[in-house]
């Protein structure tokens, strides 16, 4: 019989509404990062750097890019005869179908594929933070500990914690309460939503807790755990992780990328960060092109000027545009004399030429301030913006824009253009 | 299903100086990211051919290294797959392989087993696209026992580096010379013949016997007048890397957008081994006019018309102009580098100045 010592369970069906219209087509897993990656590059590296061989993905949301980025695994090296990475989707059952309602229900719906490797740890993940860790160090930690459960966390500044699910541990590190999204938290270490169950406990629990809508590991299963007396420990983590929930925290995490030595450092041998990659062309520079504090991936072709900015693979840059503090994904084509400010544009965005974009003063956003709120540009994947226009800060644009979708050749502060269709 | 593919990748030349010291010509590195191989690896695999033979010899461990995995070409399937083959010591043969025919005479036990009716012979150290299921069927359209891919160059263009022939008006060859110190013809051989298998291998059962070992001097001249050798004129880019002259000109030609677009864009693509390098990193006050910088490279000074391979790092204030720099090289600050192939894993100590020029490319290796 198959037997795993520890398998991962990596929770990959969620939308990410607060990245606005960069997850309108595409689950925020697959969203991409740091110029060639995806988010989901990094759980799925850390997963076989850490000599984890079995993967479940779960997907829900728009898996289609997820599914043809993880194919069969190559790129991690999870081809594998026994384990390797599946894709776990809501699939239809003779009776109770349903849809993945929480991310323990999910979980518990792949019951059998679990039991199919007969472990004696489950790693639960989330595929939407960014950074470096060695899950075989966390489990040590958790044997030593003789935990049941253990849960990654990590401090983080007192005004957010309530955004986060919050431990509160005693000295040896065994938690003594945990609070999800308290209004008045009694810790600032928050759960990086990375847990290791022993598998019986955790199929227990699941099963337990199978009837509650929604289930959830942060609101169910970990307070169920608690109240029944299993040892729940923390592990406490102290590397770089960063969540790119929001707009802003995704623009910023890339920022940190360009800086001279970055704190999550990509140049490094050691933990390296796979992902698919079509064929690998090397980048060119033409004469009068200029790049300074960016990175810049493969196949792209710049004949502009770029400052401050990560720039995708086989994106083209025409002649005289300038490009700051900008985040644009692969493929995406720029014309000429284009003036771009504090923009992120999604994959496969064609824009005109002598377009300005990210001129003006804060407004608030008229389409949704709680996503929208900082002074970025967002453009949605397979865009297209025309030739001659300004686009104000704050603002968002979906689909093929024409000039009329411009009043006097402009989009407002704080506006937004959404419109059907895009180019295939 | 119906071709196998070979190629020749067992060969040194002394005109590629120190650059082939510690690699095979075929695993030189071409346009920063790719070997040599990958463009025939890649027209075998974009030719549906399924089962590659690659027969290597001179130092060939860099070369096993690039092909490590068969995967990156796509090959490695069920059916088919991607041999690598080393001269081996049996009980019948103690030797080297002493030219190209008897590469593929040693190995003729791998013809044998094999049920296609054709093979592609290709040489490794060829840069250029080509579907050969059309020289097949021009192969076949003129009724031809061996097909020879050609190239014709203008005429005054030195050919002393290659072999070259002329043809009657059906395109049969009549004339072979192979390196002419001066010639008057134009068609060059570009290395990438076509013929059946069973005459393949009666003819290197043939070589066997009369210990001939080279695949144009014992095998196509000698042959020229009792089988009908055809010429298939190619057309598009083509360049092989013998020199060093020629391995610079044919790296800098990816400077140019037409060559990058017919070789990276227009399907079918070449391919190579998958690295997991970070993207470019510019640092403040770095500056790149007119190059090509593959994954890894982290720039602090200034390159122009240069390509700098994977994981190249140039330093702050350094000058790279029309250098080729092959992988993760390490280039210190204040140095200034002109007309030079640094070679891979060199460190440049700060302050240094190297300059070549156009006619004598300098080589800079530890």
């Amino acid at each position: 019989m198959v037997k795993k010592k520890m398998i991962a369970m990596l929770l990959a069906g969620g939308q990410g509404s607060r990245l606005g219209v960069l997850t309108a087509k595409v689950a925020k897993p697959a969203v991409s990062f740091g110029v060639k990656y995806r988010i989901i590059d990094f759980p799925l590296s850390n997963c076989v750097n850490s000599q984890v061989d079995t993967v479940g993905v779960l997907t829900q949301y728009r898996p289609l890019r997820l599914n043809a980025h993880i194919g069969i695994g190559i790129p991690w090296d999870l081809d594998k005869r026994s384990g390797g990475v599946s894709i776990l989707p809501p699939y239809e059952k003779s009776a109770d179908t349903e849809w993945y309602t929480g991310t323990a229900n999910a979980i518990y719906q792949n019951m059998e594929f679990m039991e199919r490797y007969n472990p004696d740890y489950v790693l639960i993940l989330s595929g939407d933070h960014i950074y470096k860790m060695d899950y075989e160090e966390m489990l040590q930690n958790h044997k030593k500990n003789n935990a049941d459960l253990s849960i990654a966390s990590m401090p983080v500044p007192w005004e957010e914690a309530s955004r986060f699910g919050i431990v509160v541990s005693d000295d040896d590190g065994r938690i003594t309460a945990f609070q999800e999204k308290p209004k008045e938290p009694k810790s600032n270490l928050a759960s990086m939503g990375i847990y290791i169950f022993n598998w019986s406990v955790l199929k227990e629990a699941l099963i337990a807790q199978k009837d509650v809508p929604g289930c959830d590991f942060g609101k169910h299963i970990i307070p169920y755990c608690f109240d029944n007396g299993k040892r729940l420990f923390t592990y406490e983590f102290t590397g770089y992780w960063k969540d790119v929930g929001t707009l802003s925290s995704y623009w910023e995490a890339n920022m940190e990328l360009v800086d001279l030595v970055p704190e999550f450092n990509l140049y490094e041998d050691f933990w390296q960060i796979y992902t698919q990659t079509d064929t690998l062309l090397p980048q060119y520079m033409a004469k009068g092109a200029s790049a300074e504090r960016c990175i810049i991936g493969g196949g792209s072709e710049i004949y502009g000027t770029l400052c401050h900015s990560v720039i995708g693979a086989n994106v083209i840059i025409g002649e005289g545009s300038k490009i700051q503090d900008s985040i644009i994904m692969e493929g995406a084509k720029i014309g000429r004399n284009v003036k771009m400010k504090k923009a992120i544009i999604a994959e496969n965005v064609v824009i005109g030429d002598n377009v300005v974009l990210g001129e003006g003063v804060y407004a608030e956003s008229k389409l949704d301030p709680r996503v929208y709120n900082s002074d970025l540009v967002t453009v949605a994947e397979n865009s297209v913006i025309p030739s001659d226009v300004t686009v104000g800060v704050n603002t968002a644009i979906v689909g093929v824009t024409e000039k009329e979708d411009y009043p006097d050749g402009r989009l407002e502060d704080g506006g937004f253009i959404v419109k059907e269709g895009g180019r295939a | 299903m119906k071709t196998l593919g070979i190629i020749l990748a067992g060969g040194n030349s002394k005109r590629m100086k120190e650059l082939t010291s510690k690699r095979a010509i075929a695993a030189m590195p071409i346009a920063g990211s790719f070997r040599a191989i990958d463009f025939a690896l890649s027209n075998m695999s974009s030719s549906q051919i399924g089962t590659v033979a690659v027969i290597a010899q001179y130092s060939s461990r860099s070369l096993n290294e690039h092909l490590n995995s068969s995967k990156w070409w796509d090959f490695g399937r069920k059916q088919g797959g991607l041999y690598l083959f080393n001269p081996t010591i049996t009980p019948d043969n103690k030797e080297w392989y002493r030219g190209t025919a008897d590469a593929i005479a040693q190995n003729l036990d791998f013809l044998y087993e094999r049920h296609e009716p054709y093979v592609v012979i290709a040489s490794g150290d060829g840069i250029y696209k080509l579907d050969y299921n059309e020289v097949i069927a021009y192969h076949n359209a003129h009724d031809a026992d061996i097909t020879v891919v050609c190239k014709d160059v203008p005429e005054g263009t030195d050919v002393s580096r290659f072999g070259v022939v002329s043809t009657d008006s059906e395109g049969r060859i009549t004339t072979w010379e192979e390196k002419p110190v001066q010639s008057a013809l134009t068609t060059i051989n570009c290395g990438v013949y076509i013929i059946r298998r069973r005459l393949l291998i009666s003819l290197m059962e043939q070589c066997l016997e009369m210990e001939w070992t080279d695949f144009v001097r014992d095998v196509l001249v000698r042959q020229k007048n009792v089988r009908k050798i055809m010429a298939y004129r190619m057309d598009g880019f083509w360049t092989n890397i013998t020199t060093v002259d020629a391995y610079y000109n044919a790296n800098m030609s990816f400077l140019d957008p037409e060559i990058r677009h017919h070789f990276f864009s227009e399907y079918p693509v070449v391919q190579t081994k998958v690295d997991d390098y970070a993207p470019v990193k510019y640092n403040a006050g770095a500056q790149a006019v007119n190059s090509l910088l593959c994954n890894g490279v982290i720039m602090n000074g200034m390159v122009e018309n240069s390509i700098l391979s994977q994981k190249v790092y140039v330093g702050n204030h350094s000058q790279v102009k029309n250098c080729i720099v092959l992988g993760d090289a390490y280039i210190s600050d204040n140095v200034n580098l002109e007309y030079c192939i640094v070679e891979s894993h060199t460190k440049i100590e700060e302050g240094t100045v190297l300059k070549g020029t156009p006619d004598n490319i300098k080589i800079i290796r530890n």
